[in-house]
């Protein structure tokens, strides 16, 4: 590959946004083979490739590319699980713009290697040789519980698999997942892609259990003493939805996105009434926030058949958290994005009105870098039928209320030290109960670490 | 899944069940409630405990046949399995020495009064329960409210069986007459309100048990929110119970009207269904 080419990354397939409007099927359609092994040849496989620093797991990412490039996609996928057990889900959801392909030395003079896509690549076509089933453990060395059944605790679990522990992975929901489950739409990350997770740690010989809420259904204690199990990892995730604290939140069609999505996503609403659960299609929807939930509810307003969905977020587009691609994606959609306003009260019911304040942009920097703004006098009001709040989200409290000893920090996020562990003997968490709301791979990198302090403290290797 | 060991009709309309449930019967505890599916499509749906057996490992619930959901409950027999049963969830009453407690029930709140009074009671109180309903046949489990109280005092609105009128008025004139440390009140919203109405003035601590609509019931969504004392209160992790004095009662009363339209559609649709 030479001169210019070398700077254009090869376009990944997407739906066209009308026809993709009309369903909750996959948007993004992800490399062919072909696409893959060209994009793959890309990459300058540098010897020291600084898209790795980037990478909360450390994926050997020159090196699984390398196998795709020969077209060798199993072995690619081999090098990838054995760093990232869940690459089908991070090719897809990974904020990989921030990460990995943030530091690719291409990014210098062209674009990135679509690190990513490559990887979601080498897991859609390195399964078909069954590469990556799992085998049950032959003996046992050791009980371990997981509560929650999100990416940490998923990842926690298999981690434990391989080394022959026993694992029980408790989840509070009738569906495993998490967040992964209840909050990020299919047609971002296809419902099948999760399934087969679980069923590939099913394989492993991980014990899920669902329907059982940890503190509730078995209290906490009783793991270690009556349930004997040696060690704790808690992944229980930022669950906890944070709202305005404004006049008409509670008015009718006014939702949190954690009760918007769940409603669609857990509870199948977007098929009512053939399922129970019933969910408001407004005709005019105003999204508040500015992450990938935010994105997500709007997206998904949309394909329940919204006529106008906005975003209405305080700051400007460059200081969305979101992922980029989500926010193109939503553009071509039809999404409207309006800027610098700051919701101060709802009023109405039914057709409502959602009032916000101006806010001006200021130079001044906060502590992640991001621009400053300041409310003005100028009103700004916006109709809309259904309003939904998506401005984050705080660390589950139900088990730090119920032992007082375990220690929290400011966020109510469980203090974790540099290998996981709590304040609690023999109790480890990760994932956003410990770090608040943050990412997939994230999670993941938490419980990689937690599983290997496990397996030291149990005395494993 | 699990499995219905006994159901009964206590009413028309009124159902009880027993089902299997090894960890719930062993963690209950008083005024806790469970959430249930009864198939893979329905809604996720609330229902109060109203007895447990730890060494058999069951749980009885009472629900009355309203909507889409309790229809669906309802046809299941001995034998089937429920979808999803997640509990015990909810804050349990704290079971102190209050003294001289009322239990008021009223409708579908007389199944839960049953564990709450049995507690108290066993923890030394004096217990006296009032329970009330629309007419004779739908004043339900007399017998056992009975037994786990020290006095019991029935009302029914039309005076077919003993005394005639809303249990609100049973229990303004026993705290006409008694010194009284502790009222609980559960039951359709406009009771615990018009209970809540009478003890403030006096000064009596009184704890309702909110209902408000639930999804997750985890602390997930926010759904079951309502105000109280002016502040924001998840009812299915940070109750159902709540000092009646601060519970904005119009608030709970319009959120739970919210499907209203909705709910009259997916009990139609599954009735042409099935
Ligand atoms: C709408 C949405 C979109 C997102 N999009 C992206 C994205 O594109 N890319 C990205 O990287 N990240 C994204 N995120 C963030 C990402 O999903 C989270 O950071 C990640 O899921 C955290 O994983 P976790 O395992 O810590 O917790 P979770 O995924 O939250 O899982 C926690 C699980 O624990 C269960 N649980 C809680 N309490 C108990 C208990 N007491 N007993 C038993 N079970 C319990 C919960 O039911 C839940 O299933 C998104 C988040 C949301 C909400
Ligand atoms: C903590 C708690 C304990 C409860 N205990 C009992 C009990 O012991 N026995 C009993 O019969 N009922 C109980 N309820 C009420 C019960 O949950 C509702 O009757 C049931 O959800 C109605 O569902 P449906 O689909 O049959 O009727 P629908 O026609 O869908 O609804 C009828 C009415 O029930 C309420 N409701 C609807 N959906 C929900 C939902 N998801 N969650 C809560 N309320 C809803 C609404 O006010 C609605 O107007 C309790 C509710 C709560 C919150
Ligand atoms: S897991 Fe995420 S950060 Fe790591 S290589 Fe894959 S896309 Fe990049
Ligand atoms: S930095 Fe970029 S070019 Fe270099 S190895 Fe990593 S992906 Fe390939
Ligand atoms: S029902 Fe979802 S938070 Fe209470």
């Amino acid at each position: 590959m030479e001169g210019k080419d070398i700077e254009r990354r090869i376009p990944i397939g997407e739906r066209p946004p009308e026809e993709r409007i009309k369903d909750f099927e996959e948007v993004c359609l992800g490399y062919t083979k072909e696409e893959a092994i060209a994009e793959a040849k890309r990459c300058l496989t540098c010897s020291r490739p600084l898209c790795v620093e980037g990478c909360p797991v450390g994926i050997n990412i020159p090196a699984f590319i390398s196998y795709i490039k020969e077209g060798n996609f199993p072995q690619a996928l081999e090098e990838i699980k054995k760093k990232n057990l869940l690459p089908s889900i991070c090719g897809r959801v990974c904020p990989s713009e921030y990460q990995c392909e943030s530091k690719c030395v291409l990014g210098k003079i062209g674009a990135p290697i679509a690190i990513g896509a490559l990887e979601r690549a080498a897991s859609d076509y390195g399964e078909e040789n069954h590469l990556c089933e799992g085998n049950s453990p032959s003996h046992s060395v050791g009980r371990v519980a997981v509560i929650g059944s999100g990416p940490a605790g998923l990842t926690c679990a298999a981690e434990l698999a391989r080394s022959n522990i026993e694992v029980v992975v408790f989840e509070a929901l009738h569906e495993f997942g998490g967040v992964l489950s209840y909050g990020i739409p299919s047609f971002r990350l296809p419902r099948r892609i999760i399934q087969k997770q679980i069923e590939t740690l099913k394989a492993m010989g991980v014990k899920l259990e669902k329907n059982i809420l940890v503190g509730r259904t078995i209290p906490f204690r009783d793991l270690l003493m009556k349930e004997k199990f040696q060690a704790v990892f808690i992944a229980t995730g930022a669950g906890l939805p944070q709202l305005l604290g404004i006049n008409g939140e509670n008015l009718e069609g006014v939702y949190s996105a954690n009760e918007y999505l769940t409603r669609v996503n857990l509870m199948r609403a977007d098929q009512f009434p053939r399922y129970g659960t019933p969910i408001k299609r407004g005709k005019r929807v105003a999204v508040i926030g500015g992450g990938n939930v935010a994105i997500d509810a709007a997206r998904v307003a949309l394909r329940l058949s919204a006529e106008e969905v906005y975003i209405v977020y305080r700051r400007t587009e460059e200081e969305m958290p979101a992922r980029r691609v989500e926010i193109e994606h939503a553009k071509e959609e039809g999404i409207k994005f309006l800027y610098l306003l700051s919701p101060i009260e709802i009023k109405g019911n039914g057709e409502k009105e959602l009032v916000c304040k101006r806010m001006a942009l200021l130079d001044e920097r906060d502590a992640s870098g991001r621009r400053k703004v300041r409310e003005t006098e100028e009103i700004f009001n916006l109709k809309a039928d259904v309003i939904i709040i998506a401005i984050g989200q705080k660390p589950n409290p139900l088990i730090p209320s119920l032992e007082p000893t375990l220690r929290r920090g400011k966020e109510g996020e469980i203090i974790v030290d540099e290998e996981m562990r709590t304040s609690l003997e023999a109790v480890w968490a990760g994932g956003d109960i410990a770090s608040g709301a943050a990412t997939v791979i994230m999670a993941m990198g938490m419980a990689k670490k937690a599983a290997e302090s496990i397996k030291r403290y149990l005395g494993v290797t | 899944m699990a499995k219905i060991t006994r159901k009964e009709f206590l009413a028309q309309d009124i159902v009880l069940l027993e089902i299997e449930a090894k960890r719930i019967a062993s963690n209950a505890q008083v005024g806790q409630f469970v959430v249930l599916m009864p198939y893979e499509t329905s809604e996720r749906i609330p229902i109060s405990l109203h007895n447990w057996d730890q060494i058999r490992g069951t749980i009885q619930i009472v629900f009355q046949i309203v909507g889409r959901t309790t229809s669906e409950l309802s046809t299941l027999d001995v034998g089937d399995y429920i979808y999803t049963l997640l509990g015990p969830l909810g804050k349990p009453l704290e079971l102190a020495e209050y003294g001289k407690v009322v239990c008021v029930g009223g409708g579908l709140g007389i199944p839960p009064i049953y564990n709450i009074a049995k507690g108290l009671k066993e923890k030394g109180n004096e217990v006296i329960s009032i329970i009330g309903a629309r007419t004779a046949s739908l004043l339900i489990l007399e017998e056992l409210i009975r037994e786990a109280s020290d006095e019991l005092i029935t009302c029914t609105d039309d005076g077919s069986y003993g005394r005639k009128g809303f249990v609100t008025e049973a229990l303004r004139d026993l705290l006409n007459t008694t010194k009284i440390d502790l009222v609980i009140a559960i039951g359709p919203v406009p009771m615990m309100e018009a209970v809540a109405n009478l003890t403030r003035p006096m000064g009596i601590k009184t704890i309702v048990s909110l209902n408000p609509i639930m999804l997750d019931a985890t602390g997930m969504c926010g759904v079951c929110r309502v105000k109280v004392g002016g502040q924001i209160k998840f009812a299915c992790v940070d109750g159902p119970k709540f000092d009646g004095h601060e519970v904005d009662f119009a608030d709970l009363r319009r959120r739970l009207a919210m499907y209203k339209e909705e709910e009259a559609k997916a009990l139609e649709e599954w009735k042409a269904r099935i």
